[in-house]
């Protein structure tokens, strides 16, 4: 359950007014512009996480849950614990200032500081998603080409309608059926949940990493293939392709040499986005498989109305998306001569 | 254009994986609104221990509640739900999408790139980000918070539509009579868009059922004590060892509802010629 933006390249091509200048400046100019953009978007996602999180709901009631009504002088001590005494204008100033010199805040949950708990859960889920992402694009690329070659035939056929059928179902349904397949009902070969004892990172035992990249696997790789198959079949046909072939190069070379090379681009943009969708995927599958990842924590902070923390761990999601994107508009630059000549001419 | 024309029946019937969709789609609609007419037991019924075989085929849940009695109540609120949000995120988006694309200049600017922000969260991150601050979240609260997820990645498809309609002769030419924004938007613009929306109205409905499903999962009830297919997924996480129907039971049903809906929407996509 991914998102399919194939608007993605409409970033690149607005950001290309040719300005004049040596290729290098121009290159720089189109550089700082891009990151200004991204750091803006990061700016407008911060007012939108504060904003979200402290001004719609109560937080005082949401924290203390069943005990408001029978303790007022808990809830008045809390509300001044988190200054909802002054405007919300003036705890924004204070929260982003806070997020901008390094000082997160404390967690309301155990009153520990936010940085030193979501530290080491960062690097677990970036593992996680690196993990699915090394396995899930040769997978998404030699599944296209299959079926970019058989075109309209049999097996394009089947691998289409596995895709689709893929492509529809929510992440936590692929994880549970695998977790039952694997795990408990079917077959016992694989670990159900992550447990790494003692603090250990969950890679230490890679058994139980298996089942958690395979669901991230199957969820991102139905819109990678599709992506990439439709600009294989763009270039196949595309006259310069005709007369590789006309001078009987090997059908084989036209794909590896000729589309593949061609279809790297747009392949860059969509597991961008992807990449990008996976840092909000991991919610859920880390949550199904106790994964000690950003996931599993932001789903325990939600429940405990834990706001600080909640902020923290969905800017560090936006940054991620902002984070992907920016590279993966620079990599569409550098691997596109055209749009290079664009910027430097 | 009208789907349901009699027309229209033959090409869907052409479109095999249309088809497939709708049949599924349908089928499982008519389960959710149907089903608790044809329960064996109530919503909240003891019919035995807890995570056992007893009750009728699929055993019992955490409780001893009749685990098919539930699948067969658990269906309606995360049906309407869906659609509702659904509907909601289509509507919000096409509105943000067309006036974007429609005033261009700055308008058009300003609203792409606020958009922008709003897609740089995924949708459950959105979800939960309100949850935070809400002790025990209502029903029409789910609706809001998914269609408004829906609306920013709605709005992108629906300009990028709505620009290639607006630079048309027929749109000039109603200007130049002298209509009014509104009405051009209404009569000239919108109904020219119908094929593409449709298929994406089909791909939200296929992310509403697995949000709203998956809102449940992670244990955000709206009413804690009646059945519903995603909840009921976090009710009974421990059963897989000793009652897997328990677990299962509702995750298969969720997933071929969504794989119906994904094919339909498919269908539709290639039916109007958008989808390779």
């Amino acid at each position: 359950m991914t998102d399919l933006a194939p608007a993605a390249t409409e970033t690149v091509a607005p950001a290309i007014p040719a300005p004049r200048g040596s290729a290098g400046s121009a290159w720089l100019k189109w550089l700082a512009r891009r990151i200004g953009l991204a750091i803006l978007t990061l700016w407008l996602c911060s007012v939108l996480v504060f904003f979200a999180t402290a001004a719609l709901g109560d937080p005082v009631r949401a924290i203390l849950g069943k005990d408001y009504a029978s303790s007022p002088e808990r809830a008045a001590a809390l509300a001044a614990a988190l200054h909802l005494d002054q405007p919300v204008i003036v705890r924004y100033f204070a929260w982003l200032g806070g997020l901008l010199t390094g000082n997160l805040g404390t967690s309301i949950a155990n009153g520990l500081p936010v940085g030193e708990l979501v530290g080491p859960r960062i690097v677990n889920s970036a593992v996680l998603v690196l993990s699915a992402a090394i396995v899930m694009i040769p997978l998404a690329f030699g599944i296209a080409m299959i079926s970019a070659h058989y075109r309209g035939d049999r097996p394009d056929d089947v691998i289409q309608v596995v895709m689709i059928t893929l492509a529809g179902l929510p992440e936590f349904v692929v994880g549970i059926l695998l977790v039952a397949l694997f795990s408990t009902t079917v077959f016992h070969v694989l670990p159900a949940v992550t447990i790494a004892g003692g603090g250990a990172p969950p890679w230490s035992n890679p058994a139980s990493m298996i089942l958690p990249v395979a669901t991230l696997v199957i969820a991102v790789t139905p819109y990678v293939s599709r992506i990439v198959r439709s600009s294989l079949l763009e270039v196949l046909d595309s006259d310069y392709v005709e007369l590789a072939r006309l001078k009987g190069v090997p059908e084989r070379v036209v794909m590896r040499k000729h589309a593949l090379l061609n279809a790297i681009v747009p392949g860059i943009q969509v597991i961008a986005l992807q990449l990008a969708w996976l840092a909000g995927g991991v919610v859920i599958v880390e949550y199904l498989f106790f994964y000690p990842g950003i996931g599993a924590l932001l789903v325990d902070s939600v429940r405990n109305s834990d706001f600080p923390m909640v902020q923290v761990l969905a800017m560090v999601i936006a940054a991620v998306y902002v984070g992907v994107n920016l590279i993966a508009d620079i990599l569409s630059i550098l691997f596109t001569p055209r749009a290079r000549t664009a910027i430097s001419s | 254009m009208s789907v349901v024309s009699l027309a229209n029946l033959r090409r869907i019937g052409s479109q095999p994986r249309l088809a497939t969709g709708l049949v599924i789609t349908l089928l499982i609609a008519l389960v959710a609104i149907f089903g608790p007419l044809f329960a064996p037991y109530g919503e909240n019924e003891i019919v035995g221990r807890p995570y056992t075989r007893e009750g009728s085929w699929l055993g019992t849940d955490y409780l001893g509640h009749d685990v098919w009695s539930r699948v067969l109540y658990g269906g309606l609120a995360i049906l309407i739900i869906a659609v509702l949000a659904t509907a909601l995120g289509m509507a919000l988006g096409i509105i943000i999408g067309v006036v974007a694309a429609y005033w261009g200049g700055w308008l058009d600017e300003a609203i792409m790139r606020l958009n922008d922000v709003a897609l740089a969260f995924p949708q459950i991150l959105l979800v939960l980000l309100v949850l935070t601050a809400v002790d025990q979240p209502a029903w029409w609260m789910i609706v809001l918070l998914v269609g408004a997820s829906h609306a920013p990645r709605v709005a992108r498809l629906a300009r990028g539509v709505a620009l290639g309609l607006v630079s048309r002769d027929y749109v000039a030419a109603a200007e130049a009579l002298g209509e009014s924004r509104l009405r051009v938007i209404l009569a000239e613009v919108l109904p020219n868009m119908s094929a593409p929306l449709l298929a994406e109205a089909g791909l939200r409905l296929t992310y509403s059922i697995g949000l709203v499903a998956g809102i449940g999962f992670l244990g955000f009830a709206t009413n804690p004590s009646a059945a519903d297919w995603g909840v009921m997924i976090y009710e009974n996480r421990l059963a897989l060892l000793v009652q897997p129907w328990a677990m299962l039971a509702p995750v298969i049903i969720i997933g071929v509802f969504t794989i119906g809906t994904n094919l339909m929407a498919d269908g539709i996509a290639r039916l109007t010629g958008r989808g390779d």
